[in-house]
């Protein structure tokens, strides 16, 4: 049976050699499944529940697209990566996209030839302590053994930081998020470091969150945003503007509540452009009108996404900040559909 | 009258390509060094497209380039300033540093227990048969996590050491066994430890010496030396003399709570301890059974006529029953230590830097750059394997002139 | 001459009673003497063995005696233990189907691999223990096709392809044979990819046809993934390695080489580097667009890892005939293939099959493995999903205990049946 398999997997593989790489929204439109490469498990953007369900903020982007190209915002296979296998796995066609906190930098898109479609949460990074051992700053934390999550860019700032203050500190590297915290609660290291909203979403699954302590310093600038290969400008287009869709929907009040009452026309030019009421965007994508209509559907827009999943409701409490719509001071700020 | 007469001379036929064995062999060749010619090309010429698709190229230049992150383990200089290849070559020692340390303890450990198991105490073989059944059962990995949570959430933080209410303490004000690893005092070399250390060295080689006389004198006039305390003084005690006379040139720096860690002194840290104690766990089992098979087929008529030669039973183990076993253990503790090396490789587990953990795991992470890393990184572990091979492979060599 | 009472000095007129023998040299205080007490060193380590028989009963049993089985969280747990020693075994309650068959498998599908299982090992029966009727090898043959349609699910139709395949395959090999060896396996295998791109039609066309719900690949996890790799990796790798011993063995340089450099390169690299390959490289040799899912990829690379440890064994089992064997093959006619196929391959495989199992075992073990390369295996789940949950950070030592259980049962088990097959097998006395 298996070397049948095997058997099937070559020939397709000697068929498939003359195919190339055909365009990635025709391979997720024949597939019927958008695949969607996600943390391995980081409580508030990409975990399964008790029931398998994937659930997050980082996840419900996924869900926003396969809503947009599939109509059905179930219809996306997760697929968890690591730090390490993220990028091959987006490289080698394994994903369609990447939603998986990735900082954008320099050179993952230049160097490692990936396109950033924007940025879904505005982070950095950032330490957290136990409260009892007393330290009020980062820039006391000369001598103490630091915990990492490997595979992010994470490690580079925290030798950065400790270099340019001339402090001297031991790295503790760990696989996963999981362990991170173990080894932390364990107080094996003193400190554990990663970006902010990360410290926040593990700091609601300890026992006692109120023992521990966010330092007030944030190391770097971390931009997290969802990834698509280079060179496939229809599909990064598509990843681009359904997130844009989401963040535009909360600055023009568009809610999962209203959206249906609004799509049926309003005398907002921009909402009804976006839900596909007036003018042809859907088409100029590749899809069809009410492509935005439904991926706002799936999950809310912006805001509600991240009430859902990590807003200051939830157990990771975090506040909107950086990630506050440009109208209320924060850097939320989409291109303007038209 | 029959005349012999030449064979007929074959002309040569496409058919016996297959049929005649003298060709048939090369046919058989050709066939197959074209498919593997196939093979490789056709994965060679995905590879080109593929990273020309992805406008990537194969260039081993990062190697140069500044690596950007610390690591804890290392045996050598090494700073975030450093280059990834600085960085392969710090995984490269941690790699060797764990192999070696687990080789070690666990040939101690697996001999003990091989041994013991055979012991006549009941209670003790079976505790080692127990020993060997479970840890040879379960898989590497999670002893690994095992012992690495056994460390981590078992012992101690440093900060339980601080203030007047310390939960935990040093052992002899000198030890400290913390969750982040182990701290021992280190030697500090002082102006004539130079001396001390020459004396160390040169009774090394009175030992080795005097043990050649003991030999000698045995096998000429019969008169048994002793061996075992006249070998032990020789060895400590003119380093001791040494070292007093010379005014105590060699002390000892010991491990203080300082800030958040302790500081001074060495410090084996926990993802080592993990790594190293459940290899030689995990291995040791399996050299038990090894060294148990080992004596097992020695067969019991060597040792009864050995005795009947009026040999004591240390000698019977020394001179008869451990020669013979060790042609067959050696072979076996070979491949073990290979698997040791290979094993090792699970550091990533638990954190430790090895190899693995910096050329195939953060430098890797950072520079994506995979398939040139995980290349470099099979060839490493190639490397080793064929020379322990080689060594194993001299060894038989050496054993088998010996046999009759 | 009556001899005189009083001149004899002393006569026993009535036997002696019976004495029991001295109380240290019978019963349980003999044996306790002997085994326990023998001499210093054995009172002394009777002495250290006892005491570290009670450190470690001591800590663990109340642990386990007190641990509790239904809680929900690991903050009611130990609110109900409050402080007292005892486990959290809640969390095996809790995630028991996970544990198994990992995250994404459809809850209701769970007697699907289960009886999979089952069937495996009535499958198994015939072929490890020569007692059961011989009848069953036909289920065996039949059972690889039974589990794929019953773990991945679909159209029973393409396994039945897939078993037709292999049927026509044998019968045009056993018309064949007698001619040329190598004529009947070539053409063989034609007709059975023949017959299978044929059987495509036919199981694409029907494909509800006592249909179960599909399963994929990448949904499997938990213990049920460990299974499934290491079955179907064992197995796969036993024709391989055969092939690459004999190639070893080969009088045809080229041939010998090229499985020499195979086999040495496989086992001098670690199983990790092979999984990163799969994981991270193997994508870019592939052609573009080609896209078969890393359990695939995994499987592919853990039976090359076995293969090539297999043939090292076979290898052995090879050498170890008498080279009297290989001559009579040849002086009664017999070519390669038939040499091979009837004399010299059913006796190395026979004195190679418990190191055969050994390498099974080992290769089992390293199947948890592919939890470092992020596949949810049972080691996997444990690292990821469980400890990473809300409910259940911090209960390490009772889901690592069951995991060591697990691999124990499975693992001593099948050691226990080589030794015991070993001792069947042996011929000689020595």
């Amino acid at each position: 049976m298996r070397i049948r398999n095997l058997v099937g997997v070559i020939f397709v593989c000697v068929l498939s050699a003359g195919a190339g790489i055909a365009a990635t929204l025709d391979d997720v439109q024949a597939r019927g499944k958008l695949n969607c490469g996600v943390n391995t498990g980081l409580v508030g953007f990409a975990a399964p529940d008790s029931n398998g369900e994937w659930a997050g903020f980082d996840v419900a982007v996924c869900r926003a697209v396969a809503a947009a190209v599939l109509m059905d915002a179930s219809a996306v296979e997760f697929l968890p990566q690591t730090g390490k296998t993220r990028f091959t796995a987006l490289n080698s066609g394994e994903v369609d996209m990447l939603s998986r906190n990735t900082t954008w930098t320099f050179s993952r898109d230049v160097d490692l030839k990936f396109e950033f479609v924007g940025v879904n949460y505005y982070d950095g990074q950032g330490f957290m302590v136990p409260r009892d051992l007393g330290v009020s700053s980062a820039t006391e934390l000369d001598g103490a053994t630091v915990c990492i999550q490997t595979g992010t860019t994470t490690e580079l700032n925290l030798a950065d930081f400790f270099r340019s203050n001339t402090m001297n500190y031991e790295p503790v590297p760990i696989e996963t998020n999981a362990e991170a915290r173990q080894q932390y609660l364990a107080g094996s290291c003193d400190v554990y470091t990663t970006d902010a909203s990360g410290l926040a979403a593990s700091r609601a699954t300890f026992e006692n969150p109120a023992d521990h302590v966010l330092l007030p310093e944030i190391i770097s600038k971390e931009p997290l945003g969802p990834l698509v290969r280079h060179g496939d400008n229809v599909w990064g287009d598509i990843v681009r503007w359904t997130l844009n869709a989401l963040i535009s929907a909360e600055e023009l009040g568009i809610t999962s509540g209203n959206i249906n009452e609004l799509a049926s026309g309003t005398n907002n030019p921009e909402i009804n452009r976006l839900l596909g009421s007036e003018g042809n965007l859907g088409e100029m994508l590749g899809l069809d009108a009410e492509w935005a209509k439904r991926a706002i559907s799936a999950g809310g827009n912006y805001g509600e996404i991240f009430d859902a999943h990590i807003g200051e409701s939830t157990p990771i409490g975090l506040a909107r900040g950086l990630n506050a719509q440009w109208t209320n001071g924060g850097l939320l700020y989409s291109p303007p559909f038209r | 009258m029959a005349t012999i007469s030449a064979p007929p001379k074959a002309s040569f036929a496409l058919s016996m390509l297959l049929n005649d064995t003298r060709y048939r062999s090369y046919t058989f060749q050709f066939i197959s060094l074209f498919l593997l010619f196939v093979a490789f090309a056709y994965l060679g010429s995905n590879l080109f497209r593929n990273l020309a698709d992805a406008g990537l190229n194969i260039s081993y230049d990062f190697l140069g380039e500044p690596a950007g992150y610390d690591i804890n383990q290392r045996l050598i200089e090494y700073t975030s300033q450093s280059t990834h290849m600085r960085a392969t070559v710090v995984g490269v020692l941690n790699t060797l540093l764990v192999a070696f340390l687990a080789c070690l303890s666990a040939t101690i450990l697996g001999v003990v227990a091989g041994v013991l198991r055979l012991s006549r105490n009941w209670l003790i073989s079976k505790l080692m048969a127990i020993y060997v059944e479970a840890f040879r059962n379960v898989p590497v990995l999670i002893w690994i996590i095992i012992i690495f949570t056994i460390m981590t959430a078992v012992l101690p933080a440093p900060r339980a050491f601080r203030g007047d209410d310390a939960t935990a303490s040093m052992i002899f004000e000198s030890i400290a066994f913390t969750n982040r690893g182990v701290y021992v005092p280190s030697p500090v070399l002082g102006s004539g430890s130079l001396a001390v250390v020459l004396v160390f060295v040169l009774s090394i080689v009175a030992v080795f010496f005097y043990r050649r006389y003991a030999k000698k004198k045995l096998y000429s006039s019969g008169r048994l030396l002793p061996v075992f305390w006249p070998s032990l003084s020789l060895l400590f005690l003119p380093s001791i003399f040494a070292f007093f006379v010379l005014g105590q040139p060699v002390s000892l720096e010991y491990p203080v709570l300082k800030g958040f860690n302790f500081a001074g002194g060495w410090t084996v840290r926990g993802s080592l301890i993990a790594l190293w104690f459940a290899l030689a766990i995990y291995t040791g089992a399996f050299i038990a059974e090894n060294v148990r098979a080992g004596i097992l087929a020695i067969s019991k008529g060597q040792t009864e006529a050995a005795a009947s030669l009026g040999l004591r039973p240390n000698r019977i183990m020394n001179l008869v029953v451990l020669p013979q076993a060790l042609r067959v253990i050696i072979p076996p503790l070979i491949s073990q230590y290979l698997n040791i090396t290979k094993n090792s490789s699970l550091a990533i587990a638990v954190g430790y830097m090895d190899i693995t953990g910096t050329l195939g795991g953060i430098t890797l992470n950072q520079t994506g750059r995979a398939i040139e890393t995980i290349l470099l990184l099979m060839l490493f572990y190639l490397l080793i394997s064929l020379s322990i091979s080689a060594i194993m492979n001299v060894y038989n060599k050496a054993v088998s002139l010996k046999e009759r | 001459m009556p001899v005189e009472r009083s001149q004899i000095a002393f006569v026993r007129e009535e036997q002696l009673p019976e004495r029991s023998p001295p109380v240290l040299e019978t019963g349980a205080l003999k044996w306790i003497r002997e085994n326990l007490l023998n001499g210093v060193t054995g009172t002394l380590l009777t002495l250290v063995s006892l005491y570290a028989i009670y450190f470690v009963l001591s800590s663990v049993l109340p642990w386990i005696i007190n641990g509790l089985w239904n809680t929900n969280n690991i903050r009611e747990c130990k609110d109900i233990l409050a402080g007292m020693s005892g486990g959290c075994f809640s969390v095996l309650s809790d995630r028991w189907n996970q544990l198994l068959f990992g995250i994404t498998y459809p809850n209701d599908q769970y007697w699907r691999p289960s009886l999979a299982f089952v069937l495996l090992l009535i499958a198994l029966a015939p072929v490890l223990f020569s007692q059961v009727p011989r009848q069953l090898l036909v289920f065996s043959a039949l059972y690889p096709f039974i589990a794929f349609w019953l773990i991945w699910g679909g159209t029973i139709l393409f396994s039945a392809v897939a078993l037709i395949g292999f049927g026509v395959a044998y019968m045009v090999y056993s018309r064949l044979v007698a001619r040329s060896f190598a004529v009947a396996i070539v053409v063989g295998l034609l007709a059975a990819v023949v017959t299978w791109w044929l059987g495509g039609f036919v199981s694409d066309a029907f494909p509800d046809f006592a249909a179960l719900e599909v399963v994929a690949s990448r949904d499997m996890g938990g213990f049920m993934l460990n299974m499934i790799l290491g079955v179907v990796c064992v197995s796969l790798s036993l024709p391989l390695g055969i092939l690459l011993a004999l190639g070893r063995q080969s009088s045809m340089p080229i041939i010998k080489w090229i499985c020499v450099v195979f086999i040495e390169f496989i086992r001098g690299v670690p199983l990790i580097t092979l999984l990163f390959v799969a994981n991270v490289v193997l994508a870019y040799f592939l052609p573009p667009g080609s896209n078969f899912d890393l359990i695939l990829r995994v499987i592919i690379m853990i039976t090359m890892f076995a293969a090539a440890y297999i043939a090292e064994v076979i290898r052995g089992g090879l050498a170890a005939l008498p080279r009297g064997q290989y001559e009579a093959a040849d002086s009664v006619g017999l070519d390669y293939a038939q040499s091979m196929r009837l004399i010299i391959l059913p006796q190395a495989l026979k004195i190679s099959i418990p190191g055969i199992v050994n390498v099974a075992v080992g290769l089992f073990k390293d199947t948890t493995l592919v939890s470092v390369i992020s596949m949810f295996d049972l080691v996997g789940m444990i690292r990821g999903p469980i400890l990473a949950s809300t409910d259940w950070n911090g209960v390490y030592w009772e889901l690592w205990l069951f995991a060591a259980v697990l691999f124990f049962t499975v693992c001593y088990g099948i050691s226990q049946y080589s030794q015991w097959l070993e001792r069947q097998l042996t011929t000689d006395h020595r």
